[in-house]
């Protein structure tokens, strides 16, 4: 799913038909397949904004299972539209295969023409950028999401299990449905994989020298450690060595990890892809011959989209930024550049679709982002101190790195603690022992209370987890008795 | 490019319609925030102010239960953002606990501070939620949910303006028939057929009435000079008839007064000792019963007027937000309540005219010196006041003092006095009922 934000203008009066719709597409596709675009058969949907709000509040999926949370989230869009806080967008595209959008019924031809050459956008980027193509299989999606509906409701239905029951479920896998793999073009091993992967390690290098010094001793792993190596997917864990869970149980917590992954990848590409989809209705309305009327309105719809927000990272912004560096830079490079980085080996439009296919945001931001793009946006770092957040770094000469570092930590999934299960039988107690990746943020204390509570409630028994607070490594626990902190040595 | 035809689904009305998807989750989402209501109705109803206002005021309620809550960083990751082009360490960008500088609904979800928002609702279902939690049998609950007074009316007179429900049709049929008769273009014609039908008349004058008063603004005054001409007899009586429709001032309504009453004025006056510090239990517990109180004598009496008397070792005369928001340390002397109340009665509510309620909460703390003055006000009160109760508010564990005013005011003889000890929640609805069994309807 993907949505380009509503930028506040007033509507105009809708004066087309779906003919026009079908004809502008018609010249859209053609012009998306001459600049190289690769995409998904298209669908476009049109509805009220009744409609699109009931589709925001479901990520845009046709059908979805219930949860109280989606009701919240639906009052709380419209509570926001209807006091005109936030306005709704233009369309939602979701990464299916035929790829679904939606478009509001309500805007002028113009908006409609943007949207739809900013679905191919997105459509060629799902098809083609390996997070996506990793991590989820676009022909299955809706089919995926409607079956994962029927079930839960077959549960909920269920007169020995009922809503209670798989709510107490899905609220717990709810709060721990992102702690799961970020990056799925790295192969998960098996237990099996696992084990010999110990046994391989355990037993060093072929020594070739052997015979003439003495040998070196042989460390046995604990083979029979579980996990044998830590393990970011808490939910499926605990599905796999939680016995006293039931089938259905099991299948909610597989149901929620797997909606989460389908969502991973659009977190871990929000600059990227939505850079890329401006980037490319943004070429397309250019070449488009259009009478003067909608080419002003495109201009000033454009700029409201793309606009740079103070106080905030507008990733339309940032990622068109980008984008369009990175074809300057091969198409047309400075002379400073040259002697840099020396003269370019491809040009820009083979460099831009080989970026759009290999890369993340992390890594987008981490490789393309130059220091005079930053000093350009005026990309601050800021820190809470006291009562307020003051700006600590700017883009100069000594602070661009560390604001740079800091922002990557920001975006996709570097936004979210890691968190691994080490062992689940530690003491011999069948205690989870989870542990975080400290990487000098601090978790949340009162979130961490009750998400750790969700966790024990999943697992059953006692759950612990390892971090650090204030500098000092701590020690979170969760059981029978209520949550406590305690420090460790 | 190589897919089929783009497909493009035109929107239906009757699809939009149909497809309200959200509605069961919202419904659920419903039932969470009462229920989370539920759980806080204590430390709600102890910061609201619930008693004579508004049954349709809205109340803002603070959320707690239902956060969806995540492993999430604290305060101490930084977060990057974009500047206007200036932005010089040490500027102040924002507030800290909100979701980064400016509005940031980027990332809204993945941090604290932006989950925790308030819901509206209005105070007749925080008082139905309170009736649950106080378990007030669904009898009584009813009783008090409305306030049903007593509404008397009294007939006086006729008008010729008014609604149409209190139209008087036989007078308004009188008025017409002397307006014809009245009237200078009667002809003998008229004046037979009156005659020779009067009797039918009078019996369906009242059909006539109806079926008239819709053409009375069409037809005003049409009389037919022809039709008068006519032939005699019923005939023309019947076409005469048709052709004097009703006037505008025809018309006569019956007036109706309002009743006033003097014995449907009540005064509810709430004494409460502010001295102790008053926790969220107290306040709720004292808040309630005062609440039940007041609706208990709303259903009662028309005119209910609320007075709230908060003293320590004086006394003065209150709003409820800071009735139950003065905490003042410092010694209690009762009677300057007690005192204080007799002045309010004596300048503004005098016994004669007005059906007196006192209740006093107290945390049962006195000094000694002042039992005797405390006991004779509190007679004296007694004697004035439909009833007079004396609460003490413990809340178990609370019992730091022994010392209570409930073995005190034991010697207080008048009937329509009573004491309860209120120790949870629970305890409120039975002392309440006991309390009222003393009410002494005054003999006027």
């Amino acid at each position: 799913m993907s949505a380009t934000p509503h930028a506040g203008a007033a509507r105009n009066i809708t004066a087309w038909n779906l003919n026009d719709l079908v004809e502008w597409d018609r010249r859209i596709r053609d012009k998306a397949a001459e600049f190289g675009l690769d995409c998904y058969p298209q669908e476009f949907e049109l509805c009220d904004h009744t409609g699109m709000l009931g589709y925001m509040a479901y990520s845009g999926m046709p059908s979805h299972y219930p949860h109280w949370s989606y009701g919240k989230s639906y009052e709380k869009l419209k509570t926001l539209y209807d006091h005109g806080v936030s306005g709704l967008p233009y369309e939602m595209v979701i990464n299916s295969n035929p790829a679904i959008a939606y478009l509001m019924r309500d805007n002028s031809l113009l908006l409609q023409v943007l949207t739809i050459a900013h679905v191919y956008g997105h459509n060629d980027f799902f098809k083609n950028n390996f997070t996506f193509k990793s991590a989820t299989r676009a022909e299955l999606t809706i089919e995926a999401f409607k079956s994962a509906a029927m079930r839960v409701r077959r549960y909920v239905e269920d007169p020995s299990i009922g809503v209670d029951k798989v709510e107490r479920i899905l609220d717990a896998g709810h709060a721990l449905s992102w702690q799961c793999r970020r990056n799925f073009a790295i192969k998960k091993l098996s237990p099996l994989e696992q084990l010999a992967r110990a046994e391989d390690t355990a037993q060093g290098r072929p020594d070739p020298f052997q015979k003439i010094h003495a040998r070196k001793q042989i460390e046995v792993p604990d083979f029979h450690k579980v996990p044998l190596e830590p393990d970011e997917d808490l939910l499926l864990f605990i599905r796999d060595h939680n016995p006293f869970l039931a089938d259905w149980e099991k299948d909610l917590l597989t149901i929620v990890d797997e909606e989460a992954k389908y969502f991973i990848s659009m977190m871990e590409t929000k600059i990227m892809n939505e850079g890329w989809a401006s980037y490319w209705h943004k070429k397309i309305l250019e070449s488009l011959d259009m009478e003067q009327g909608l080419r002003l309105e495109f201009i000033v719809n454009h700029n409201q989209v793309v606009r740079p927000i103070p106080g905030q990272i507008n990733p339309y912004h940032l990622g068109l930024k980008i984008w369009d560096d990175i074809y300057r830079r091969f198409t047309n490079p400075t002379a400073e550049q040259i002697k840099r980085d020396g003269p370019p080996v491809k040009s820009g439009t083979e460099k831009i679709f080989e970026v759009r296919e290999v890369e993340r945001d992390a890594s987008f931001l981490r490789r393309y982002l130059t220091e005079e793009l930053m000093r350009e946006m005026d990309i601050f770092e800021y820190e809470a101190r006291g009562e307020e957040l003051v700006v600590s770094k700017v883009a100069d000469d000594e602070g661009w790195k560390a604001v740079k570092a800091t922002l990557i930590k920001n975006v996709g999934t570097n936004s979210i603690p890691v968190l691994k299960v080490e062992d689940a039988d530690f003491g011999q107690n069948r205690t989870l022992y989870v542990k975080h990746d400290h990487d000098g943020r601090d978790l949340h204390i009162e979130y961490a209370e009750k998400s750790l509570n969700f966790l024990q409630r999943l697992w059953g028994r006692e759950v612990v987890l390892e971090t650090v607070l204030d500098g000092k490594r701590s020690l979170l626990c969760s059981n029978d008795r209520g949550f406590s902190v305690r420090a460790l040595k | 490019m190589s897919g089929g035809d783009t497909i493009f689904r035109e929107y239906r009305i009757s699809d939009a319609e149909r497809s309200d998807r959200s509605a069961g989750d919202r419904l659920r989402h419903r039932q969470k925030v009462r229920e989370s209501i539920r759980e806080n109705i204590a430390d709600i109803i102890a910061e609201e102010s619930i008693i004579g206002k508004d049954r349709d005021r809205v109340i803002k309620v603070p959320l707690r239960g239902i956060k969806e809550y995540r492993f999430v960083f604290g305060d101490n990751s930084p977060g990057a953002s974009q500047g206007n082009g200036d932005s010089r360490p040490g500027q102040v960008v924002g507030k800290a606990g909100k979701d980064g500088p400016g509005k940031g609904d980027e990332r809204a979800g993945d941090r604290p501070g932006v989950d925790y928002y308030e819901t509206d609702v209005t105070l007749e279902e925080l008082i139905e939620i309170m009736f649950e939690d106080l378990e007030l049998p669904n009898l009584e609950r009813r009783a008090l949910r409305e306030i049903q007074s007593d509404y008397s009316t009294r007939r006086k007179g006729y008008r010729k303006v008014g609604i149409r429900i209190r139209l008087d049709k036989r007078r308004t049929a009188k008025q017409r028939v002397m307006r014809m008769l009245a009237s200078d273009k009667r002809n003998q014609a008229v004046e037979r057929a009156l005659e020779e039908s009067k009797a039918d008349r009078e019996v369906d004058a009242d059909d006539d009435v109806e079926g008239a008063l819709d053409e009375i603004a069409l037809e005003e005054g049409a009389l037919d000079e022809d039709a008068l001409a006519g032939s005699p007899g019923a005939a023309a009586f019947q076409r005469v008839r048709r052709r004097f429709p009703f006037h505008q001032d025809d018309l006569r309504y019956k007036h109706v007064e309002i009743d006033t009453k003097e014995e449907s004025n009540a005064a509810v006056i709430c004494i409460m000792d502010t001295s102790g510090s008053m926790d969220t239990m107290k306040k709720y517990l004292a808040r309630s019963f005062f609440f039940l109180l007041y609706q208990f004598i709303s259903t009662r009496y028309r005119n209910v007027e609320i007075v709230f008397i908060a003293h320590h070792t004086e006394a003065s005369e209150v709003t409820e937000e800071e009735f139950f928001h003065k905490g003042e340390s410092g010694g209690t002397f009762i009677s300057s309540g007690y005192a204080k109340a007799l002045e309010i009665i004596a300048a503004r509510y005098h016994p004669s005219l007005w059906n007196l309620y006192a209740f006093h909460c107290s945390d049962g703390d006195n000094f000694d010196s002042d039992n005797p003055a405390a006991l004779k006000d509190a007679e004296e009160l007694a004697e004035i006041c439909n009833l007079f109760g004396y609460g003490e508010i413990k809340p178990l564990g609370s019992r730091y003092y022994e010392s209570s005013m409930l073995n005190v005011f034991r010697r207080i003889q008048a009937p329509n006095f009573h004491t309860v000890l209120i120790e949870r929640k629970e305890d409120i609805w039975p002392s309440f009922k006991a309390f009222l069994a003393k009410d002494r309807v005054k003999e006027a």
